[in-house]
């Protein structure tokens, strides 16, 4: 186990701290992968976790809708700024509609919203069942032959996995008439053709593309913040340790998934 | 290491220990550690079907660890567990489910729900497993309630409630199904001496009258005393002496007395961990 007085000095403590990193890591990874398939196949075995599922959704939803949606429009707002600004050089304003409608909808409004919702309904997560943890109350949940992962984890799973999509379809539509009002009234550029190239160069698949990455990272910020809720030790600083640790690990599995898909979904 | 048989003379005129012994609950040589703190070193213990037994010991000896392996929150590194002759560690999750049935627990910090109500609370296990009605639910939270001195308090957030109301909750949900074993971890600490007694004459009903097997960890002597069928005192991860409670306070190792009698001077190092 860890020897806490041996102190290596150098390169070997330094190689010594960044392997027990590597190590943890993978060892973090092996467990949220455990706590999300428990979770999920818990999904379909009856009597089906419907009411707590539902009411983890509105609380994802109330808790996310004011930021996600902030995002989302200032994103709208700024990209479409920058982008005339460049695209102007080749006299090619009229596209901007198309341009930051595929920009926004392939990838920008689904990773800020999983972003987001890391920041806000991770941490909020992490914290919930950390408490939970170092106060004794997931024991007390066995000892009441209750399975904590399917009373605690599932309805939280499930609320990610769907509410992501939703969030991001809204965010989608809050972003693009954002970016439609800076660039008609203050870019001056005709609604119509603002219009006319969102629909033309912005397909179905694009959209639904985006939407899909989503439900991953609910996914992921499910059984990331549950995880490390589970494994809260320590009292109320432990608890504030996980949730960072939690908020943290959601964002860069988000960013790295996020490569990964959208490598496979431009084939 | 032989574990003291000590089941001999009886306890207040209760029926003896020897016409009921049949042991329910088993810990052979129990190891357990958290990184280099060796908690349980070869711990070995019998808990007899029907009886209260006390387990005694310094704050931070593994008491409550060893509460928590009775049901498998914990599990051992080496040694068995076994509750009516089955090793729990080997049983699979849906048993291990069916065996989680038989007890209660009163956990040291009472371990309430903080999102549900004192209701809610106490009526756990038949809300989210049975499908008894609604208004019979609340009937047996009322019941259990009034075992341990409270009522009108149904609706209210463990958050408002004082610390000894929460160790009552926290008692009326372990004996809410009225379970096979019931484990208190320190039931009377934070009650005031009038509802001290009334818990330790519930804990003795309860045994008296349904039969019920409790392991009961306690720093009150006096109550370990009075409910006591037999005291087990644990000492450096093992359990170093077990007795009724007359054979504990005449007993002559000088650790036991030192601790029975609360004193600073004697064998224990009082500045040991
Ligand atoms: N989950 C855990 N992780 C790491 N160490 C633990 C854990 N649970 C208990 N310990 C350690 O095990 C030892 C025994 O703890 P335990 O809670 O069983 O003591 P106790 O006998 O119940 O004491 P008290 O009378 O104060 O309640 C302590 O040193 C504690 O720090
Ligand atoms: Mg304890």
């Amino acid at each position: 186990m860890n020897q806490r007085n041996t102190h290596h000095q150098g390169f070997l403590g330094l190689a010594e701290r960044v392997g027990r990193r590597i190590i943890g890591g993978f060892e973090s990874a092996g467990g949220i992968a455990i706590m999300f398939w428990r979770a999920f196949y818990n999904i379909f075995l009856p009597p089906f976790e419907i009411k707590r599922s539902f009411q983890q959704m509105v609380r994802v939803g109330v808790e996310s809708v004011p930021v996600v949606l902030l995002t989302a429009i200032f994103t709208g707002m700024v990209l479409t700024l920058q982008t005339t600004y460049q695209i102007a050089k080749f006299g090619a304003e009229s596209y901007i509609g198309g341009v930051v409608g595929l920009s926004m909808t392939r990838e920008l409004v689904p990773v800020l919203t999983g972003l987001m919702v890391a920041g806000r309904v991770g941490a909020s997560i992490a914290a919930e069942l950390g408490t939970m943890s170092v106060t004794e109350q997931i024991d007390a949940l066995k000892t009441l032959a209750t399975n904590p992962i399917r009373y605690l984890v599932t309805p939280r799973l499930v609320a990610c996995l769907i509410m992501l999509p939703v969030l991001t379809a809204v965010a989608d539509t809050v972003g693009i008439a954002g970016s439609y009002l800076v660039a008609v009234f203050h870019l001056g550029i005709p609604g119509s053709a603002y219009m006319k190239t969102l629909s033309m160069i912005v397909e179905s698949f694009d959209v639904l593309t985006g939407l899909a990455k989503t439900v991953i990272f609910g996914g992921i910020i499910a059984s990331v913040s549950c995880f490390y809720g589970f494994n809260t030790r320590g009292g109320a600083e432990g608890v504030g340790r996980s949730t960072t640790t939690s908020v943290v690990s959601s964002c860069i599995t988000i960013l790295l998934a996020d490569v990964l898909l959208t490598a496979l979904f431009t084939k | 290491m032989p574990e003291r048989e000590k089941d001999k003379s009886r306890a207040k005129g209760k029926t003896t220990v020897e016409e009921r012994a049949k042991p329910l609950i088993v810990a052979e040589s129990l190891y357990k550690s958290f990184g280099d703190n060796h908690v349980l070193r070869g711990m070995d213990l019998t808990i007899n079907e029907g009886e209260v037994l006390v387990i005694i010991g310094r704050s931070g000896c593994g008491k409550s660890v060893f509460l928590k392996h009775v049901i498998r929150i914990l599990r051992p590194e080496r040694g068995r567990m076994l509750f009516d002759g089955v090793d729990i560690n080997q049983l699979n999750v849906r048993e291990l489910t069916e065996l989680r049935k038989n007890f209660g627990m009163l956990f040291q910090g009472s371990a309430l729900f903080d999102s549900l109500s004192v209701r809610e609370n106490v009526g756990f296990y038949f809300y989210e497993s049975t499908k008894i009605p609604i208004g019979e639910i609340d009937e047996i939270v009322k019941e259990k309630l009034a075992m341990v001195g409270l009522s009108g308090v149904e609706d209210i957030f463990p958050a408002e409630l004082s610390g000894g109301m929460k160790k009552r909750v926290g008692l009326a949900r372990a004996i809410a199904t009225e379970p096979r074993v019931i484990m208190y971890d320190e039931p009377t600490t934070g009650l005031d001496p009038i509802m001290a007694d009334v818990i330790n004459e519930m804990i003795i009903d309860l045994q008296e009258k349904l039969n019920i097997t409790s392991i009961v960890v306690t720093h009150d002597m006096v109550s370990a005393y009075k409910i006591a069928t037999r005291i087990a005192m644990l000492y450096e991860g093992k359990i170093i002496e077990v007795g009724t409670p007359q054979e504990i306070k005449n007993s002559q190792n000088p650790y036991v007395q030192q601790f029975v009698t609360g004193s600073y001077k004697g064998p224990i190092d009082v500045l040991e961990g």
